[in-house]
């Protein structure tokens, strides 16, 4: 299967095997108008398969969140269809508005109007837990 | 301007130094009487609690101040829908300090970010209590004389029982702290509080089913009561509620200096044949928990002795 090569964008490369829509979804890629590819299951050496996303435009976004979805993936950014600059993503230390605590015992389970919002508890781990109850964060 | 909804909030300086004034409080009452006179404390419990909710207000009382507030959240506008953050935002127009129990953890932090008076978490769900915290340092002070060098045993609900999450944080800042952990393994501590306040400090613990094994060489046993309103299922609750219970018999293996503590209310973790034994204290504890509370509602409005 052939995908072009994009001119000017982004590629994110390396995502693990079957993250590429978790991060398509958190980063509403669907808003956008330019041509965005989800690769899933693509070879690779170093990790078996993977997965790759291209976005053919540039796009203000939060790299971080790409870290807290595929920690491993590499960002590439294309200009003339080169690839200028390769940003590793961090561990964002709080994220809010994404996440949703699943604790049926936290406010933010009844108030309305609550921003929500988790901070990095244990980076070895990935752990993020709830900024009002302190519950962990699961899928 | 602050708010205390977490005992971490505190430091262990402000720590010592409330937990000097409540001592002082406790020894010339005279003295503080009329401290916070003109000002109102507000009570806001959207759960009930006889002991908390009295506590503050009597505290309150005792420093010359006013209270209002409301027992119970079917006697507020929250039975009407109404959020924490319009209550918090219309209450902070009558009280200078809001002491405020919310079923829901997090509810204070949402308080806070809406109050333009203190916050005074006094109880969220299972998740902090630090007034509870702070009364139970008022109590070991007050009956061993310090914080460091103390085998402190924790015994019961160690899973979800706030007061032990909280107690086992604010212990482990101080020196020469051993741990013992006496729960059923459904009930065992967290990992994440034993790994952030217990093993990332290099703090010695032991880990035991058994009241028997626990009890010996402790200078603290902190006994919990296994809450019915924590569990989803009735079935674990009675199932785990009578494994860890506390008998004279037990008793006679504790070290004469030890002191028996709960945060009461207590079921049936500590037998009543037990009251009279001059280590049980936690009778004395609830007394304490005032004179806390006095000494945080001080702090929290910067008023001292003589303004």
């Amino acid at each position: 299967m052939t995908v072009d090569s994009i001119r000017n964008g982004i590629v994110i490369d390396h995502i693990e095997n079957g993250k590429a829509m978790k991060i398509y979804q958190i980063m509403h890629l669907e808003n956008l108008d330019c041509p965005v590819a989800i690769l899933e299951n693509v070879v690779s050496k170093k990790q078996g398969k993977k997965d790759i996303l291209k976005i053919d435009g540039h796009i203000p976004f939060n790299i971080d969140l790409v870290g807290l979805v595929s920690p491993e993936a590499t960002i590439n950014i294309v200009r003339d269809a080169q690839v200028v600059k390769k940003v590793k993503p961090e561990l964002p230390t709080k994220i809010e508005g994404i996440l949703t605590c699943k604790n049926p015992r936290c406010i933010t389970s009844v108030e309305q109007g609550i921003r929500q919002a988790f901070r990095l508890a244990d980076k070895d781990k990935l752990e993020y837990r709830c900024v009002y109850c302190d519950t962990k964060y699961s899928e | 301007m602050r708010h205390i909804l977490n005992i971490l909030d505190l430091s262990v300086e402000e720590i010592d130094e409330l937990v000097a004034t409540a001592m002082d409080i406790m020894a010339r009452p005279d003295v503080y009487s009329n401290v916070c006179h003109n000002k109102t404390l507000a009570t806001l419990f959207f759960e009930p609690s006889t002991r908390t909710r009295l506590s503050f207000e009597a505290a309150m009382w005792e420093l010359g101040g006013r209270v209002l507030g409301f027992s119970e959240a079917s006697s507020s506008s929250a039975a009407k829908g109404e959020s924490v953050a319009d209550t918090i935002t219309v209450v902070s127009n009558y009280a200078n300090i809001i002491a405020m129990r919310h079923p829901k953890e997090g509810a204070p932090l949402v308080a806070s970010a809406h109050a333009t008076v203190p916050i005074i978490n006094a109880g969220d769900g299972g998740h902090n209590h630090p007034t509870q915290t702070l009364t139970d340092l008022v109590t070991i002070k007050k009956e061993l004389g310090r914080f460091n060098n103390l085998t402190i045993g924790l015994c019961g609900d160690l899973k979800f029982g706030r007061t032990v999450h909280s107690l086992i944080a604010a212990m482990s800042r101080y020196n020469g702290i051993k741990f013992v952990l006496i729960s059923p393994k459904e009930l065992k501590l967290p990992a994440y509080i034993s790994k952030d306040y217990i093993i990332n400090k290099n703090i010695p613990f032991v880990e035991t089913t058994t009241l028997e094994e626990g009890i010996e060489g402790l200078d603290v046993l902190y006994m919990t009561r296994v809450q019915r309103e924590r569990f989803f299922n009735e079935e674990d609750y009675l199932r785990l509620k009578d494994r860890l219970i506390l008998t004279q018999k037990k008793m006679e293996s504790a070290p004469k200096g030890m002191i028996v503590m709960h945060p009461l209310p207590r079921v049936n973790e500590i037998s009543t044949e037990i009251d009279s034994d001059p280590r049980a204290a936690y009778f004395r504890q609830a007394a304490c928990g005032k004179f806390a509370r006095m000494a945080l509602i001080m702090k929290l409005l910067d008023l001292k002795v003589g303004d």
